[in-house]
């Protein structure tokens, strides 16, 4: 299996406190990745150094095929080299239509100039029309996102992020806040664009881990606690001691 | 393109319409048509305030609609005032200075005539040169440039240091707000080469147009200001709607998400803070040829909290609300303050709007800050959602008003 993002030996400190202590992590190409861990695990730092929003104090982050460093770049960039990123409390533009926040996260040129005379084509048009179908929010094209439940608010973002084409999802706590129904199609959709990508998704509830059945990394005091299938690394005196057995 | 700007955002033809009908009932008013109800001075007024206007759109593109609360546009908009108002004073004094010397027994060498219009300009703040930032001052085409590029490129380099050292919010309006400052401090020195506080004057007068009397030249910058508020409102309108506009919103509403959606928010914010800071120099530069004087008290931080004020009362976010807001404060503002509000006597206190105009302005802030949100723009809605009050769908266009989505298809 060929590695898409590689995270090896990194250490950050906020003010002599490590949040993460020489972590190593990896993903492959087309992979689904849970992570759990108790709170100040540093999970979400995790996510803030591979979206370049924190710079690690040591360490590599290397990605894609060409085995390129990640460290340095803006997050503007690393967000178009491919990777997209679900924050935990829905982050939608609530002030615009569910049509346009699509838009907005369509893959498409960047630019000022570019975006500034774009158009959208049919070809777009009907991307937005198949995304919205994907998250069940079709008949809601039209209405502002402001005006959406909870639930479809992080259902949106998801569809957001699918639209970006990212090959590497980072999703922070995509069921917080969902009816058990509402779960069951966010795991369908998660499970669905694994198939053709690689997720990370960051979760405390062990039952939603369960069913999005596949490898878990337990975090604890930053660094890689266990990691395997979650039978796996529940039987893991470790775990037990520092997650489970609370 | 504009057809599709028009169908899609009806307000844009209805603005547009009665900016027309205004500009011809106040030409049909002036005295150069003959029927003298508006007096000069009050079409030169009207123009002014249509120039204060497009900077108010400029104002509602930085801060209504990307959310950067600059406290410096005006500063861009007295550049562009003191730009324009260079080759006014140059070109005005040396028509003089030549009708002087064209009596003379022998015939001035073009050194003698440059001499006399350096100490004719500069002989108030006793100096006889030109400075070095006067060097086309003879030339209408460069200064004419010179009012877009010169505030074009301070607000490229000031916004690349700010934007790019993530200044945000309160903090950003700070140092916009320092910018100005030091420039008016600047141009206060006698030897910043701008005539310190005598600023520049006469600039009612252009040049070569003598024979034209003022009556007449105030319609024509009446015209012209009319103008450029329209074309400016059209681009407003073209950067707000669509994608473009999407992103700046979202910029204003959430940055750090636009940031992981992969637009590099730096730039965009930079371009529309440069776009604005352009926009309001061409409403300096016509401005400042109604006022007839440009000094640095007219760049001095208050006036650019005044354009804020202008679009918060006006309601911001909406392009129209800004219009509406700096039209009616301003207009409101020299009618309190040009001693035509009568005093109220409260017995005890007598109660003079000349002193009293900014506290009600103040108050007129906190309470639309306070309970009215959407400011004067706001009235808008009320009346359109009584006339169509089953309307659904998101907008169609940034105004409300507009036709939405569901309706425009059927």
């Amino acid at each position: 299996m060929n590695t898409l993002l590689e995270v090896s030996g990194v250490s950050i400190s906020f003010d002599g406190f490590k949040a993460i202590n020489n972590l190593t992590f990896a993903i492959g190409a087309a992979e689904m990745r849970a992570i759990i861990g108790p709170n100040g695990a540093g999970k979400t730092t995790f996510m803030d150094i591979v979206t370049g929003k924190t710079k690690p104090d040591e360490g590599r982050v290397i990605w894609g095929e060409k085995g390129q460093s990640l460290l340095g770049l803006s997050e503007a960039r690393i967000a178009r080299e491919g990777i997209g990123r679900k924050f935990q409390k829905p982050t939608v533009f609530e002030d615009q239509s569910v049509q346009d926040n699509l838009l907005m996260a369509l893959k498409n040129k960047r630019g000022p100039f570019s975006v500034l005379f774009y158009r959208p084509s049919a070809a777009d048009l009907e991307r937005v029309e198949e995304l919205a179908t994907t998250i069940g929010l079709n008949e809601q094209l039209a209405r502002k996102s402001g005006e959406l439940s909870h639930g479809q608010k992080q259902w949106l973002e998801i569809g957001m992020l699918l639209a970006q084409e990212p090959r590497l999802l980072l999703v922070d706590e995509p069921a917080a806040g969902m009816t058990p129904q509402e779960r069951e199609h966010t795991t369908a959709i998660l499970v669905e664009a694994a198939k053709t990508r690689a997720v990370v998704v960051v979760e405390h509830d062990m039952e939603f881990v369960r069913r999005l059945d596949c490898r878990v990394t337990v975090l604890h005091e930053g660094s890689v606690l266990a990691e395997g299938s979650l039978d796996h690394v529940t039987k893991n005196p470790d775990v037990i001691d520092v997650y489970l057995g609370r | 393109m504009q057809n599709t700007i028009f169908a899609r955002n009806p307000s844009v033809l209805i603005f547009l319409s009665l900016l027309g009908l205004f500009t011809l009932l106040v030409t049909l008013g002036a005295e150069a048509s003959g029927t003298g109800i508006i007096s000069t001075s009050f079409v030169k007024t009207l123009g002014k305030t249509l120039c204060l206007c497009l900077a108010a759109l400029a104002m509602d593109l930085v801060w209504g609609y990307c959310g950067i609360l600059s406290l410096g546009h005006f500063a861009f908009f007295g550049l562009g005032g003191y730009m324009i108002g260079m080759w006014l004073m140059y070109e005005r004094t040396r028509d003089i200075v030549a009708g002087a010397l064209a009596d003379a027994p022998i015939p001035p060498t073009t050194q003698e005539i440059t001499d006399a219009i350096g100490t004719q300009i500069f002989g108030v703040v006793g100096s006889n040169e030109f400075p070095l930032i006067w060097s086309f001052a003879d030339s209408l085409i460069l200064q004419l440039a010179m009012v877009v590029l010169v505030p074009g490129a301070l607000a490229l380099v000031f916004g690349w240091l700010a934007f790019r050292s993530r200044v945000t919010g309160v903090y950003l309006s700070i140092l916009t707000q320092a910018m100005t400052l030091a420039l008016a401090l600047y141009l206060f020195q006698n030897d910043s080469g701008l005539r310190g506080n005598n600023g520049l004057s006469g600039l009612q007068n252009i040049p070569g147009l003598d024979a034209v009397p003022q009556s007449v030249l105030s319609v024509w910058f009446f015209w012209a200001s009319a103008l450029a508020l329209a074309l400016g409102y059209l681009l407003a309108v073209f950067i707000t709607q669509g994608k473009f506009g999407s992103v700046i919103r979202g910029i204003r509403d959430d940055e750090a998400r636009v940031r992981f959606l992969g637009y590099p928010v730096e730039v965009y914010k930079l371009v529309i803070f440069a776009v604005t800071a352009c926009i309001a120099g061409i409403a300096g530069a016509l401005y400042y040829p109604q006022a007839g004087i440009i000094n640095p008290a007219e760049v001095a931080p208050i006036a650019s909290i005044y354009l804020a004020v202008w679009v918060a009362i006006g309601g911001r976010g909406r392009l129209y609300g800004a219009v509406i807001g700096a039209a009616f404060v301003s207009l409101v503002s020299s009618w309190f303050t040009g001693g035509q509000a009568p005093d109220v006597p409260l017995g005890f206190y007598t109660l003079k709007w000349v002193d009293w105009w900014l506290v009600l302005l103040g108050l007129s802030f906190v309470l639309v800050t306070l309970f009215a949100p959407k400011g004067l723009g706001g009235l808008v809605d009320l009346w359109s959602n009584r006339k169509s009050p089953n309307r659904h769908g998101a907008d169609l266009g940034p105004s409300a008003g507009a036709l939405r989505e569901q309706e425009a298809s059927e």
